[in-house]
């Protein structure tokens, strides 16, 4: 009974807390194994980049429609393709890597956002209204959300395939296929369309978190990305549900509180994970013996 | 090129003309209020005869207002100094002092039956409430105290105050009859709100809504699911019809709020301050009918 009072019943008498709860798991679906690939391509802070990228287009969306959700996602949508794109097409034909012009363009992006936030001049914090609650969830942004989920899932598994072989080895993708370049793209495509999703629903913090920090505590534990994936979706499930608990019966505010939560297992997979964990190094095995 | 003589010529021209300003402008009384709500009372006792500044203008916050040089400035020049008194401005003593004023000093609020409420800031602690003028027989008193100290600095006014005192007094006669009637259009058993502001003890006292101060979102940090939650319980046991929650800055999550208790949202009480003339309530008069107003629409329908 106690246990029933502590788990089950905030969920059971209140709909904001189940409307939170399955947003929550809808975003870990679709953005924990993105961050599993982020992670694997060592682009694991382009997340947080691109979250400040999308920031002019939601604020020019903002100014043309209001408070519109469906005006504010394509322009954040809109923007943060232009700035993938441009980053990626500089990436490939020009010296400079990645994450270099990454930098440079989500730099210019936001300066371009914090311009016409200022000189569109209205009185409401537009910084406030981007981001979203995770208590606050209408059926609008649960299905901006899930639809979001669905169409990465569909994605993700018609380009799954060479995805993994670039992560992996783009060398040999590049001499056997000529996938590679459209499915980087996608993928690219992908992370905007699942920051911007859990961006305008549940913050940018939570957005951002929720992508990486599972992605970064499955690394622990599995060997194979298929296993990292799940592992990391389920990590992000239970960041949710536990975060969402911890906020009910402390005073903690729900958003961080996930992500905290998610941070506490990141530290017990550092020290205890199955692979490459601190006290498995040093506590070693016995070995094989011939 | 100018020479010194020209220079002091122009010296003493500009001298001269700021000699004659105060002098060739119609003489008006000069007079302090230290926040708009009071200001607006004694604009309309005063009339012509005065004219009236206020320390805290609209939509200024007098509880946690800290005054500037000016201020001392515009004490200085006045010759009465209107404060509502019972705590509201804690900082106009400190003023006055650092002012060396020669005003004379006037707390409107003298004669009022005073109410106790929870200090906002130490819950457990009580103060008296200050907000007074949420009561319209309060304000009616308001303005006796007004003209009496408006009569004493200025006896050649003494039949134009009465006479504006004598108008205003019937303009808010009927508004108090306004009030009235507005809330016993409200069925007794829906006569209650929350609200996250605490200034409206004396309202609640004269006109019987009762105003219930939320459990939980006192701040405008993110509320947590514990906050959310008890907001939740604590509107659908105690069967409130609506809320106004003007701390809670995210429309979202207010809406949520509402649709899980089943709690209609209010829209704004101003209670503190007026609003600028765009604003829904530039005079007391308005403000009242403003927030009765929207008292009545939110639950009646």
């Amino acid at each position: 009974m106690m246990l029933y009072s502590y788990l089950i019943a905030p969920f059971a008498e209140f709909e904001f807390m189940r409307r939170a709860l399955i947003g929550m798991i809808a975003l870990s679906l679709g953005a924990a194994p993105i961050g599993v690939f982020l992670m694997l391509r060592r682009m694991s802070l382009m997340g947080d980049a691109m979250a400040h990228a999308i920031l002019p287009g939601a604020a020019i969306g903002f100014l043309l429609s209001g408070l519109s959700l469906y005006a504010m996602t394509a322009g954040g949508l809109i923007a943060g393709f232009v700035v993938a794109l441009l980053a990626g097409i500089v990436a490939r034909t020009t010296e400079l890597k990645e994450d270099a012009s990454l930098a440079a363009f989500f730099l210019v992006s936001l300066a371009v956002g914090v311009t016409i936030i200022s000189i569109g001049g209205t009185n409401i914090d537009l910084l406030h209204i981007l981001f979203g609650n995770v208590l606050a969830l209408d059926n609008e942004t649960l299905v901006l959300i899930a639809a979001i989920t669905t169409l990465s899932l569909a994605i993700l598994a018609l380009i799954y395939r060479p995805l993994v072989v670039e992560c992996v080895d783009p060398g040999f993708l590049r001499s056997v296929s000529r996938a590679g370049a459209p499915a980087h793209i996608a993928f690219l495509a992908l992370v905007v369309l699942n920051l911007v999703g859990g961006f305008h629903a549940l913050g940018t913090l939570l957005a951002v978190g929720i992508m990486m920090v599972p992605a970064a505590v499955s690394r622990f534990w599995g060997r194979d990305v298929t296993t990292m994936i799940l592992i990391a979706i389920a990590c992000g499930m239970f960041s949710g549900y536990a975060g969402l608990l911890l906020s009910f019966h402390s005073a903690a505010p729900a958003g961080p509180a996930i992500i905290l939560v998610a941070g506490a297992l990141y530290v017990g997979s550092v020290l205890f994970g199955r692979v490459g964990g601190l006290v498995r190094q040093l506590v070693p095995r016995r070995h094989l013996e011939a | 090129m100018i020479t010194r003589r020209q220079s002091l010529a122009a010296a003493a021209a500009l001298a001269a003309v700021l000699a004659a300003g105060p002098a060739g402008a119609q003489e008006k009384m000069k007079v302090v209020a230290t926040f708009s709500i009071l200001a607006d009372l004694v604009k309309n006792v005063g009339g012509d005869r005065v004219e009236v500044a206020a320390l805290v203008g609209p939509n200024g916050d007098a509880h946690a207002y800290s005054p500037t040089p000016a201020d001392a400035k515009t004490l200085a020049a006045a010759k009465v100094v209107f404060a509502n008194g019972l705590g509201f401005e804690g900082w106009i003593e400190r003023l006055i002092k650092a002012s060396a004023t020669r005003a004379a000093r006037v707390v409107a609020s003298t004669g009022i039956k005073q109410r106790k409420m929870e200090d906002e800031d130490h819950p457990g602690r009580i103060q008296t409430d200050p907000h007074a003028w949420q009561s319209v027989a309060n304000a009616k008193l308001y303005v006796a105290n007004i003209r009496d100290a408006l009569i004493k600095a200025d006896p050649a006014g003494k039949s134009a105050y009465e006479a504006n005192a004598r108008a205003y007094t019937a303009k808010l006669n009927t508004l108090e009859r306004e009030v009235r009637a507005a809330v016993a259009k409200i069925p007794a058993d829906r006569r209650k709100i929350i609200t996250s502001h605490d200034a409206f003890g004396y309202f609640q006292a004269a006109y019987g809504i009762a105003f219930v101060a939320p459990q939980g979102v006192s701040t405008e940090s993110e509320p947590s699911a514990a906050d959310v939650a008890k907001i939740i319980t604590q509107i659908r046991r105690e069967k409130i019809l609506a809320v106004f929650l003007e701390n809670i800055t995210d429309s979202r999550l207010l809406k949520r709020i509402a649709e899980e208790s089943g709690a209609k949202i209010g829209g704004t009480l101003y209670s503190d301050a007026l609003t600028d003339a765009k604003g829904g309530a530039p005079t007391y008069l308005d403000m009242m009918r403003h927030n009765v107003r929207q008292l009545a629409t939110a639950l009646t329908t």
